[in-house]
């Protein structure tokens, strides 16, 4: 852990949360949760070579690449996949998928374990539902250090 | 005022037809403009934002953990919180209230047992659920209902009836009791469902003498739950509870075993079941309760 200033994107997202009414939380993580890109079509079909996150009760799976599709060396880029019946999930990939892409590896092992629970959330969606997105951050951190080890 | 009862031949060879609505009724009551406060819709699922994504024309939301989960103490709302929740979602103490959600009816169950503590007398559940509407090609939508709030009476929770303490299943062993969780669970390799975040509890295994039925069981593919005399095939003989009068469910918060508590109290027809909601979760990490790891059921412990 790091003092360093959280990344925009993330900052952003945090304080589009932070704005508005419980109901309109959920409401924003709803157009997160519509908005998770599709995986690109090299990791379609091969889902089950993916990480699942056991932290979420959905099947949710994620991966990590630095500096691969054209992306500068040392650039993140994280993908996921959930079904659409698990809509809390799919936001909660798409706000890490679209916070932390296009960050330096640096930046994405210096975001604090507990940014899922600055997000306000807890109260539209529970605590123990937040869970499953920080054990969501710590996956990808985790295989973010792998690949630049 | 409150909705008729369906009259489905499958629902009346159950003990109480009046509980379940199938797909085809509700379509026809919503097709008839009959709404609150005769009739309101319910939508409990598991997933928080499932309901935001497309829900039944008309239907409100009720969260298990948000709405129905007292947010300090493990334990339900009060009767003030049940009166302020309900009435806000414009149901009356004598409105039929319809209850459907994801995963057959799973957290419906659950949403379900917890209106029977309230005592609300008129309450059903949709029959196959939320995946059965959505597979019937039935309507969904994203726009919120417009609510007319109503006066829902302070009733203060009865406990007795239908929900367990830890102290009421030491009293009970001997008599049937049922673990409706899934095999691993049971025989102790893991303490939380498969697939499903770890939630503490320090010991894996099961309460002495308990069956397992894992709480699917009475699911049909579609979602619907089986027949009665499939049921009675599952619980009646394979469980064999026979015609026991006393009968205790439990899982790992309360919520699975709601489904089976549903099952055997009205389409079976038990009179006295009681869902024991402390589950795995508490009697788990519970000092000097007996636990069994493996397999079989276990005989109770000499005390």
């Amino acid at each position: 852990m790091t003092d360093a200033p959280l990344p925009t994107a993330l900052a952003e997202i945090r304080d589009d949360f932070l704005e508005l009414s419980q109901q309109d939380r959920l409401q924003l993580l709803l157009e997160f949760s519509d908005e998770l890109p599709a995986l690109p079509e090299r990791l379609r079909g091969h889902e089950d070579e993916l990480e699942r996150v056991e932290e979420c009760q959905s099947p949710v799976f994620i991966t990590v690449t630095v500096g691969e599709d054209g992306d500068a060396p040392g650039v993140v880029r994280m993908h996921a996949t959930a079904p659409r019946e698990a809509p809390t999930t799919r936001g909660f990939a798409s706000i890490l998928a679209q916070g932390l892409s296009g960050l330096t590896a640096e930046q994405v092992l210096a975001v604090p374990a507990d940014y899922p629970l600055t997000l306000g959330l807890s109260e539209a969606v529970s605590p123990l539902r937040i869970r499953g997105m920080v054990g969501m951050l710590g996956r990808v951190q985790r295989q973010v250090r792998a690949a630049v080890a | 005022m409150t909705a008729p009862v369906d009259p489905s031949e499958k629902f009346a060879a159950y003990a109480h037809p009046e509980r379940l609505v199938s797909t085809e009724w509700l379509q026809a009551q919503l097709d008839a403009g009959t709404g609150a406060p005769d009739l309101v819709v319910v939508e409990s699922d598991e997933d928080v934002l499932l309901y935001e994504t497309g829900h039944i024309p008309g239907a409100v939301k009720i969260d298990w953990h948000t709405d129905l989960n007292d947010p300090v103490q493990r334990d339900y709302i009060d009767g003030e919180a049940f009166a302020r929740l309900v009435g806000g979602k414009g149901i009356a103490r004598d409105t039929t209230v319809v209850i459907y959600g994801d995963k057959n009816n799973w957290w419906a169950a659950y949403a379900l047992w917890v209106f029977t503590l309230f005592g609300h007398e008129d309450v059903r559940l949709l029959d196959g659920g939320r995946a059965k509407w959505i597979a019937e090609d039935r309507a969904l939508t994203r726009e919120q209902p417009t609510v007319t709030p109503v006066e829902y009476p302070v009733v203060e929770r009865s406990d007795e009836g239908v929900r367990a303490f830890k102290d009421d299943v030491l009293a009970h062993l001997g008599k049937p009791l049922i673990d409706v969780r899934s095999a691993p669970e049971y025989d102790g390799s893991r303490t939380t469902a498969p697939d499903y975040p770890e939630e503490g509890a320090l010991r894996g295994g099961h309460i002495p003498t308990a069956v397992n039925i894992p709480w699917a069981t009475a699911a049909a593919p579609d979602g619907t739950f089986k027949s009665r005399e499939e049921l009675d095939a599952v619980y009646r003989d394979g469980a064999g509870i026979g015609d026991a009068d006393e009968v205790i469910a439990y899982c790992r918060i309360g919520e699975r075993s709601s489904h089976t508590w549903f099952v055997l109290q009205h389409l079976l027809g038990y009179e006295n079941v009681r869902n024991y909601d402390g589950s795995w979760t508490e009697w788990g990490s519970a000092v000097r309760v007996p636990i069994v790891q493996g397999s079989e059921p276990g005989t109770i412990p000499n005390r």
